[in-house]
């Protein structure tokens, strides 16, 4: 038995999973103001009657990370940060107090300026006054050499009783990108009592329950973590929605093609690519609130346009969103929505009326097709024919921008360049409230296949049911200096001049395995691959001095079983 | 968040598969640094910078500036094609004005390919700028251009195609020839018949640092800029005067070549060389980004950097002063130097040997430039190389009269058949054959 719990803003749904059946679900209202009380309601509810021993796995996709921030109700954060030469740094000052200490670390990991001792205790004597909670120490190259920031920590912790939450640039990401490291460590001990204290609610209520089932938390990649990893990390719990709903959707709708994912809801669209079945990521890390971050995150993109978007008729044609200003007309809204298009053309089925009167509401979503009809010469009918033809056209428009862009992504090579993959998706799947309605003419535009699985209303849960773990290392190996690297697993080693890229691979395949294990993974999860590496002759003068070796291995998102039984509808 | 005072787009291709040969300073790891320091500073995260891939160059475009002997195919590869493709898609992107400015940090380099081309020199086999250059007025009609080359070695290349085009401005500064390859680039190379004083050398003394630099560019270069008033202003961004450099012998620094291109403020800046891949690279490159960007450099600078030991002495700043003064004085009586040197010739004859340091060929030409009172003339070259060629190659300038066109068709069609190969550039129609 898999359980999926997926907390959204409104909702939260669940579900348990049996040999690839949905054999139970349920949805949610969200209580904003009880985070905890949501899930653990729902969770108990959801188990009511099935034997807790045969959970295999509880998987949760969770917004308590994500609502602490956008509450405000994040601890306070003191950062240290050494920003070396190049960039003004003044903007990276995201903590509730921010020092900036001398100290230096080239492109190379060579120490070029050292640590002033008397600043970091300044900086610590500060924090005191200040009564920060949390702490977070970020230097530019600190993933080539972390030692300022491992002796910062060290300073830190001697200083200040008890023991500190304290954040390490270098180990939330082996990419290269210091404002980045600096917001993404800020967020992690930003929120890192928050979710310390959610988590250890919930293990509590599981433990008193009897359920002894492992606990995973999923993240913005659509893979899980162990709730012990998780407590660790936080940041990486942040906006896990989107990715419940992906992976809800390769769940219902397998494909290993390349591929366009549509989640059309009430208020936003969520678009999502694939190349050959598996999903395009952002580029560097997911963007939380104002802060770019490096957190690893299934390239999504927002748009405002869904069943209940406003609609007007601006200079004789229709504008459908972006904003939502209540419920359909026909539901007693304020305005004409794609949602009263679709009842009057009767592609609605009058269950979804919540115990409304049946005709009130056909007469309400007429009326407001015919007054929209008026303005641009139509009847109502053919009105509500073109709302839905225009929002197949913004989604069209958009996707091809997007499409444009990422085909158009920086290449390093000439071998990218020339021959590097381009997506061309072959196929939509889509869910959400109209993906039943707008499925055909999806179809249609794109002149491609589109599907919708039957079972959508639940497909975040089921997709966070299902969601493995996932994990992604990022190596670097100098042989002339005889070090290798990997930042997010705190790994810097002494190898021999002789270490070659081969080697490389095999200890990055090996790392990513025994650290997937880490995290949770069991034996058959872990598929470990490579998905980029390099490999340069470092010359100077004439000769060949060492090799400089870049490698990025992970276990991709996948899931623990197909879902059987919901094909298309 | 920063965000960036003018919009720059960034082409940045590293060809990371590509070497000259495995350790050649022209190989893969050359960017490499480059692109770790880049990507460390956020840069494409700021506001305003957008990163864009090359296009390939197609081989008519490198027709339109060299003879490739015997054609474009045997001495062009891709990676040429990329690299003049990207210094193009930057150029459009501005012509186009999705950004304001741009700049092209793609390899090989260019600056010293000239119009006939046996094989490598310098490490260059086309022209990347030139390549570039024609294609947009190609594409975008005329253009007053000026080339600013900030590389220690002579842009011979780009003087070369140039030379006779008084709408393209081509000002050098550079390590004296005396004292560094490709030996070119004296005062006296002032521009042929139709550009006499449009072709600028400011040959510098080893030793030059950021004082000497920033004087010429104040004191010769932006005022020769001020009256010439190009639409366009290109940097051919060499790298290479930078005193962590291995094959020169200059002393300028990053904060030197950011503070060069905030004042020179150029639409477009392209890499040329420049091998000090870790010490120097990383940190002008980021400078001269932050500085086209209108962005603060101030805080760019190398880790050895040492201001005392990098501090010009005084003879070096005098005798900069003294060339600077004779350069700038060239250019204000270059009517005067046209009536003295070429008033009342027909034609105007230079031989010359080229020799290809990177491929170990020389060649022996004769440039022969008509002086012509209603265009720039044609012209035409008859070359020589020691791997066997005999070519005559004939131009017809972009500002052509109907007669030099008559003569440039009359020449190529009753050329002698002594020559291996005759190769015809007609730049009125874009036309270009070869026999």
């Amino acid at each position: 038995m898999l359980v999926g719990i997926d907390m959204g803003g409104t909702n939260i749904d669940g579900v348990i999973i049996e040999k690839g059946k949905i054999i139970k679900s349920i949805k949610r209202p969200t209580n904003r103001e009880d985070l905890f009380g949501t899930i653990w309601c729902t969770l108990k509810e959801l188990l009511e009657g099935f034997d807790k021993t045969k959970i295999e796995r509880i998987n949760l996709s969770t917004t308590i990370s994500t609502n602490a921030i956008v509450e405000k109700k994040t601890a306070t954060v003191g950062m240290i940060i050494e920003p070396g030469p190049g960039l003004p740094y003044d903007y990276l000052a995201c903590g509730n107090e921010n020092v900036f200490v001398s100290g230096y670390i080239d492109h190379r990991g060579n120490v070029v300026e050292d640590l002033n001792i008397d600043e970091i205790k300044d900086a610590i004597k500060l924090f005191k006054e200040k009564n920060i909670e949390t702490y977070a120490v970020v230097g530019k190259f600190s993933t080539r050499k972390p030692e300022h920031e491992i002796r910062i920590k060290e300073l830190l912790q001697r200083e200040i009783k008890p023991t500190p939450t304290i954040t390490l640039g270098h180990t939330m990401s082996g990419k290269l990108n210091f404002p980045r490291r600096v917001f993404t460590s800020y967020l992690n001990s930003a929120v890192h009592n928050t979710f310390k204290e959610f988590a250890e609610n919930i293990k509590q209520s599981m433990e008193r329950e009897g359920i002894s089932a492992p606990l995973f938390i999923l993240k913005a990649d659509g893979g899980t973590m162990s709730i012990k990893k998780a407590i660790e990390k936080p940041v990486e719990t942040i906006l896990s929605g989107p990715a419940a709903s992906f992976m809800g959707i390769s769940a219902m709708l397998p494909t290993n093609k390349d591929a366009i994912f549509l989640d059309i809801g009430g208020t936003t669209t969520d678009i999502f690519f694939l190349a050959d079945g598996v999903p395009l990521f952002e580029p560097l890390g997911i963007k939380i609130g104002k802060y770019k971050t490096l957190v690893r995150a299934i390239y999504t993109v927002s748009i405002g346009l869904g069943g209940d978007s406003a609609i007007e008729i601006a200079n004789g044609s229709i504008k459908i969103g972006p904003v939502r200003k209540g419920k359909p007309y026909a539901f007693g809204g304020p305005k004409p929505t794609p949602t009263d298009a679709m009842i009057v053309l009767g592609f609605l089925d009058n269950d979804i009326f919540n115990s409304m009167d049946v005709k009130y509401v056909k007469d309400r979503a007429y009326e407001s097709m015919e007054t929209l009809g008026k303005i641009i010469d139509k009847g109502a009918e053919d009105t509500a024919k073109l709302v839905l033809n225009t929002m197949a056209d913004i989604i069209k428009a958009k996707i091809e921008q997007l499409l444009e862009e990422i085909n158009q992504k920086p290449v390093y090579t000439i071998k990218e360049l020339l021959y590097g993959k381009k997506v061309q998706p072959k196929l939509i799947n889509v869910i959400g409230g109209p993906a039943k309605v707008l499925a055909p003419i999806l179809k249609e535009k794109f002149n491609l296949p589109c599907y919708y699985p039957k079972n959508f209303h639940v497909a975040n849960a089921v997709g966070a049911a299902l969601a493995r773990p996932t994990i992604e290392i990022t190596m670097h190996v100098d042989t002339s200096k005889g070090i290798l690297s990997v930042p997010e697993l705190d790994i810097y080693e002494k190898i021999s001049p002789r270490f070659n890229l081969n080697m490389a691979r095999k200890k990055a395949l090996e790392l990513v395995k025994e650290n997937g294990k880490n995290i949770g993974a069991t034996e058959d999860e872990l598929e470990a691959e490579i998905v980029e590496e390099s490999c340069f002759n470092m010359v100077r003068g004439f000769f060949t001095t060492g090799q400089d070796i870049r490698i990025k291995a992970q276990i991709k998102p996948g899931l623990i079983q197909q879902l059987r039984g919901d094909k298309y509808d | 968040m920063i965000k960036a005072k003018n919009k720059l787009g960034l082409v940045f291709f590293p060809a990371f598969d590509w070497a000259i040969s495995p350790t050649h300073p022209e190989r893969e790891e050359r960017l490499l640094y480059t692109q770790d320091q880049l990507f460390e500073e956020g840069i494409e995260d700021i506001e305003g910078i957008e990163f864009f891939n090359p296009i390939l160059a197609e081989e008519k475009d490198i027709k339109r500036v060299h003879f490739c002997v015997p054609d474009v195919k045997a001495r062009v590869t891709k990676s040429h094609l990329i690299s003049a493709g990207g210094a193009i898609k930057a150029f459009q992107m501005v012509m186009e004005k999705k950004v304001d400015k741009a700049f092209a940090l793609v390899r090989p380099p260019g600056h010293h390919a000239q119009r006939v081309v046996y094989g490598d020199r310098g490490f260059c086999i086309i022209n990347v700028e030139a390549v570039m250059l024609e294609r947009i007025r190609q594409e975008y009609k005329d253009l007053r251009v000026a080339i600013v080359d900030t590389d220690c070695h002579h842009g011979d290349g780009t003087q070369d195609i140039y030379w006779n085009d008084k709408d393209t401005l081509f000002i050098s500064f550079h390590q004296d020839g005396r004292t560094l390859y490709p030996g070119t680039g004296f005062i006296d190379e002032f521009g042929g018949p139709g550009a006499y004083g449009y072709n600028i050398n400011i040959p510098l003394p080893p030793g030059t640092g950021e004082e000497g630099f920033l004087y010429v560019l104040d004191n010769v270069v932006l005022p020769i800029l001020d009256e010439y008033k190009p639409d366009i202003i290109i940097n051919s961004a060499g790298q290479d005067n930078h005193y962590t450099d291995p094959i020169t012998n200059m002393n300028f620094t990053a904060q030197g070549y950011a503070k060069l291109n905030h004042r020179l403020n150029p639409d477009i800046a392209v890499l040329e060389g420049g091998y000090s891949i870790e010490g120097a690279l990383p940190y002008i490159n980021l400078g001269i980004i932050l500085a086209m960007a209108g962005l603060d450099y101030s805080k760019v600078k190398e880790p050895d950097y040492n201001i005392e030991k990098l501090k010009q002495p005084k003879e070096i700043t005098e005798y900069v002063k003294k060339v600077s003064e004779v350069v700038y004085n060239r250019w204000k009586d270059r009517d005067k130097l046209y009536i003295k040197d070429i008033k009342g010739k027909d034609y105007i004859q230079i031989p010359r040997q080229v020799y290809y340091d990177t491929d170990g060929i020389l060649e022996k030409q004769i440039q022969n430039y008509k002086v012509c009172n209603r265009c720039s003339g044609i012209n035409t070259i008859d070359s020589r190389s020691d791997t066997g060629y005999h070519i005559f190659a004939i131009t017809i300038p972009r500002d052509a009269c109907p007669n030099c066109i008559d003569e440039g068709y009359r020449l190529y069609k009753h050329t002698s058949n002594k020559y291996t190969h005759v190769y015809l550039q007609d730049r009125v129609n874009d036309e270009y054959l070869a026999k």
